[in-house]
């Protein structure tokens, strides 16, 4: 990248100074904006992903549309409920996805998301779905549901300590745990790559991707995810699956950011290569996912330990590295 | 030499004395009203006025303690709080378990106390008063060894009420034998007192002699932490669980104290205040919540009679008052925003990240692994209670007492109701509370003209930092979206739904015995943690012929590894001791005469020689 590139992202960034200083409507507004195009793109990315992975194994593969259709499917579809279940399975999917959509409002993306909170509170949001993700995968009563439970909280529980301390070690990086701070320029540190490396493994797990879990699979014994979403359908279930995709965006975009600030720091409004390139970055982002999901198989559920651990070394040694300030 | 009975009573109402009684205060008003629907029935009238009045001696014991301002008095004070609990451990004669756990608890309690003793003992001698203040000025010209000294008695005494791992061991068992009402209280308030002596002794009175105490403390607090979650996700007795997640929030509590401790020498007096601000935070919420859980776990042993959850199940259709009571708690213990236990839960990482960003680099290092400590801590709490509510309230009954259980008496309600708001008010309303924690945080560090930056409307950081959480803003959102998402449904008419029976595969009906249990649920953790927990199984094959099973017993169990290889052992050698004491014993009137003719001698000998 040339420094005239910089120079113009730069002057780019003056001018969303500019922006952020105008009323807080303005902010509002342009955050829900991008709550609804995340929502518009999300089941894009998981239809691309599954586009790109077929290809790789030289399938034609579903249409990139398809999730669309499944979402529309669903809502199309009436649902059925276990007799067993109680209020916390009807709750759920409204809770799951209301949480979702919070953390996506506060994602700086391709605007700077609304400051309500910073990136720990983003992995505390995500485990209020989970929790009551959790809870309704084990009130059908279904041994399938109380496995999924039992394997997701299993596999969060491990996945936190790696995410907290890779994001530790971006943010000493960038001097504050707020989001807004890596919607700015600033000067990646060998570090911020080694811990956003280790922050890209916890988000295959959270995201329930191979090697962790596999979206592909209905097999009851090796599904995590997918166990705990059994019981669902209809409505309730197209909202947890616009959750789990609009998760994904959210991380995705966390990660994009992290690693290429350079793209973002201007309003929408005012430049449409933003966005673009906004979308270059998720694009890059489905190929990697897809190129590991190609070539690894999805690991005995007491192998992720190892995976959290070298998550967690990864993350360790980014702290030292950024202790010692390279 | 000063006259030791000439006692002074006075009183402190500084900061830290006056939020520990509102801290008292605020959990024993709802597990008073709790008790009145909880001892019904269960109890003698006579029984119930002698609950009455334990509970009212040890409410005011507590009360006590932490506002008097004298060492001897504070020692009578802890030592009447320390009996007055014993025997609402051992209320309930019956069962022989409750005596086997007040023995373990008034042991460990009063080597606690002996330390503490001790502590006060070597700070006496120095001043020569018990005064708070004069020992306060005097322990400036405290040796370093004597420091030392007495802060590492004082952590030993106060860590054993505490319940830091190893300390822990009566913890788990006196807690869940005393009636529920007071299990909140011994659980949210009594352990607490334990961290006011520490802040009132360590850091106010004695000062913070140098950096590796805080770090002592840090390590303590991570080990209990982590262990006290583990042991949790292990257990299946409700109440049990509930008391090894006390020994997890006091680690809780002691990281922010002890991060606390280290920034004061390390010279960060901002973040010194921020960070024991945290902990008091965390202090508070630990006391509503878990006093909330504890008063749910009651509920739940006065409908059904059983604290295993195992038999259990199903609830929520049964209570659904207690049931969401107990939700909202697991909720906020689990730090789940935007309930109070996220509150603390983030200002504790706060204050770790904010000490890595300005400290140097081992520090930085140190500091990250505390909070990764306190991820883990969350990340497993979050299971443990998805388990805990999950078997206990959800799926299908799997027992016949499960079965016929029915919601409990209005005050009971009513007093969970108080605690479940209180977790709402402390997680929305952090702002204003952390403001006033911050004002106590500093008149107990002494550093009261600090300026310490800080905005009302959110937990903006000092040290130019802004990084901020505004829970209204959250909890605002999270409310709009769901009540949006709910209105589209019910606008497009798309609310109901059939129901069926779960799927069962196509064979036969599920009954709740295909369910989940707390067990499965926490085995990868067991497999996870095999090396810590030390997990054996019991197989029992009873046959009728050699090809022929008829009945197959298969029991799982966890070492307890403090019990087995540092008390065990301990215990051991001191029976050995005793045993040999025993034989000075024999029985013969001449021999003991002549024991106290020898005493004579030797006293005389001894007067002789001043």
């Amino acid at each position: 990248m040339s420094t005239t590139f910089f120079q113009a992202c730069w002057r780019r960034k003056n001018v969303s100074v500019g922006l952020i200083t105008v009323d807080i409507m303005t902010k509002v507004t342009l955050s829900i904006l991008q709550v609804i195009i995340f929502a518009a793109i999300a089941p894009l990315v998981s239809g691309v992903i599954a586009k790109i992975k077929n290809n790789l194994r030289f399938r034609c593969g579903a249409s990139i549309f398809q999730p669309y259709y499944n979402i529309a499917k669903l809502f199309a579809k009436e649902e059925v409920i276990s007799e067993t279940a109680s209020w916390i399975f009807r709750a759920t999917p409204f809770i799951v996805l209301a949480s979702t959509i919070t953390a996506a409002f506060m994602v700086p993306a391709f605007i700077s998301g609304y400051k309500a909170g910073d990136l720990l509170l983003l992995v505390f949001l995500f485990s209020l779905g989970r929790f009551f993700l959790a809870l309704s995968a084990l009130d059908t009563g279904s041994s399938f549901g109380g496995m999924g439970s039992s394997r997701e909280m299993f596999i969060s529980s491990f996945a936190e300590p790696a995410a907290i301390l890779s994001i530790f070690a971006i943010s000493l990086n960038l001097g504050t745990t707020n989001l807004s701070a890596i919607n700015s320029l600033y000067a990646i540190k060998f570090s911020t790559i080694i811990a956003a490396v280790s922050l890209f493994m916890v988000i295959l797990a959270e995201t329930s991707r191979i090697p962790i879990d596999n979206q592909e699979t209905h097999l009851e014994l090796t599904m995590i995810h997918e166990a705990m979403v059994l019981e669902y359908s209809g409505k309730s279930l197209a909202l947890i699956e616009l959750a789990s995709y609009i998760k994904q965006v959210v991380f995705f975009s966390l990660m994009g950011t992290i690693l290429l600030p350079a793209f973002l720091s201007c309003g929408l409004v005012n430049n449409f290569t933003v966005f673009a390139g906004y979308l270059a970055k998720l694009f890059v982002l489905c190929v990697l996912v897809s190129f590991i999901e190609v070539n690894l198989a999805k690991m005995r559920l007491f192998r992720a330990i190892d995976f959290f651990s070298f998550s967690f070394v990864l993350a360790l040694i980014a702290i030292i590295m950024a202790a010692l300030g390279v | 030499m000063a006259n030791i009975f000439n006692l002074h009573l006075g009183f402190l109402h500084d900061g830290l004395s006056l939020f520990f009684l509102a801290t008292i205060l605020l959990i024993s008003i709802p597990s008073g009203i709790y008790s009145l629907g909880y001892l019904k029935g269960h109890f003698s009238k006579g029984k119930i006025l002698y609950n009455w009045f334990l509970f009212i001696l040890f409410v005011v014991s507590m009360l006590l303690v932490v506002a008097v301002d004298n060492a001897l008095v504070f020692l009578i004070c802890w030592e009447l709080m320390s009996l007055v609990s014993y025997f609402l451990v051992v209320f309930d004669e019956k069962s022989e378990k409750s005596q086997s756990a007040g023995t373990t608890y008034v042991v460990m309690t009063h080597i606690g106390t002996a330390f503490i003793m001790l502590a006060f003992l070597i700070l006496y001698k120095h001043a020569g008063s018990f005064d708070f203040s004069v020992l306060k000025a005097a322990s400036g010209t405290l040796s370093p060894t004597a420091k030392t000294l007495v802060f590492v008695f004082l952590l030993i005494g106060f860590g054993t009420k505490a319940g830091i791992v190893p300390l822990h061991i009566w913890l788990p068992q006196a807690h869940p034998q005393a009636p529920s009402h007071v299990s909140s209280l011994m659980s949210g308030v009594m352990i607490k007192t334990a961290i006011y002596g520490i802040i009132r002794f360590v850091i106010f009175i004695l000062g913070v002699g140098s950096l590796w105490w805080g770090n002592l403390v840090l390590v303590l607090a991570a080990i209990s932490c982590v262990v006290g979650v583990i042991y949790a996700l292990m257990e299946h007795d409700l109440k049990k669980l509930l008391a090894y997640h006390s020994v997890e929030n006091i680690g809780i509590i002691l990281l922010g104290l002890g991060a606390s401790m280290v920034f004061l020498k390390i010279n960060l007096p901002v973040l010194a205040v921020f960070s024991l601000a945290a902990g008091l935070y965390h202090l508070i919420n630990h006391a509503i919540f878990k006093g909330l859980l504890f008063l749910c776990a009651g509920s739940v042993y006065k409908a059904t009679g059983t604290r295993n959850i195992e038999k259990l199940g199903g609830l929520i259709k049964k209570m659904p008052y207690t049931s969401a009571a107990f939700l909202v708690g697991a909720m906020a213990i689990s730090a789940i925003p935007p309930l109070n236990g996220f509150v603390s839960e983030w200002l504790t990482l706060q204050a770790f990240f904010q000490g890595a960003l300005v400290s140097t680099s081992g520090i930085k290092v140190f500091l990250s692994l505390c909070a990764v400590a306190l991820a883990l801590t969350s990340g497993l709490a979050a299971a443990c209670f998805v388990k805990a509510f999950g078997v206990t309230f959800l799926a299908q009954p799997r027992g016949n007492k499960a079965k016929e259980a029915r919601e409990v008496s209005f005050s009971m309600k009513l007093s969970m109701c108080i605690l479940s708001i209180l977790t709402f008010v402390f997680g929305l309303f952090s702002a204003i509370i952390f403001k006033n924690l911050l004002l106590i945080s500093k008149s107990a560090l002494g550093l009261k003209a600090l300026d310490v930056n800080f905005s009302p409307n959110n937990l903006t950081l000092a040290a130019g930092n802004n990084a901020l959480v505004s829970l209204p803003l959250v909890a605002f959102m999270l409310i709009a979206f769901i009540v949006a998402v709910v209105l589209i449904f019910i606008f497009a008419g798309k609310l109901q739904a059939k129901k069926y029976n779960t799927w069962d595969c196509g064979y036969y009906k599920l009954n709740p015995r295909n369910e989940y249990s707390a067990t499965a649920f926490s085995k990868p953790f067991r497999i996870a943690f095999s090396f810590f927990l030390l997990p054996y199984k019991k197989t029992e094959k009873i046959r009728e012929s050699f090809y022929h099973v008829k009945t197959f017993k298969y029991e799982t169990f966890t070492t307890p590894v403090f019990g087995k290889y540092i008390y065990a052992p301990l215990l051991g050698i001191i029976l050995g001791i005793a045993r040999l004491m025993r034989r000075l014993q024999p029985g013969s009137i001449h021999l003991y005469i002549s024991y106290i003719f020898v005493t004579i001698i030797a006293l005389i000998m001894f007067m002789k020689k001043f």
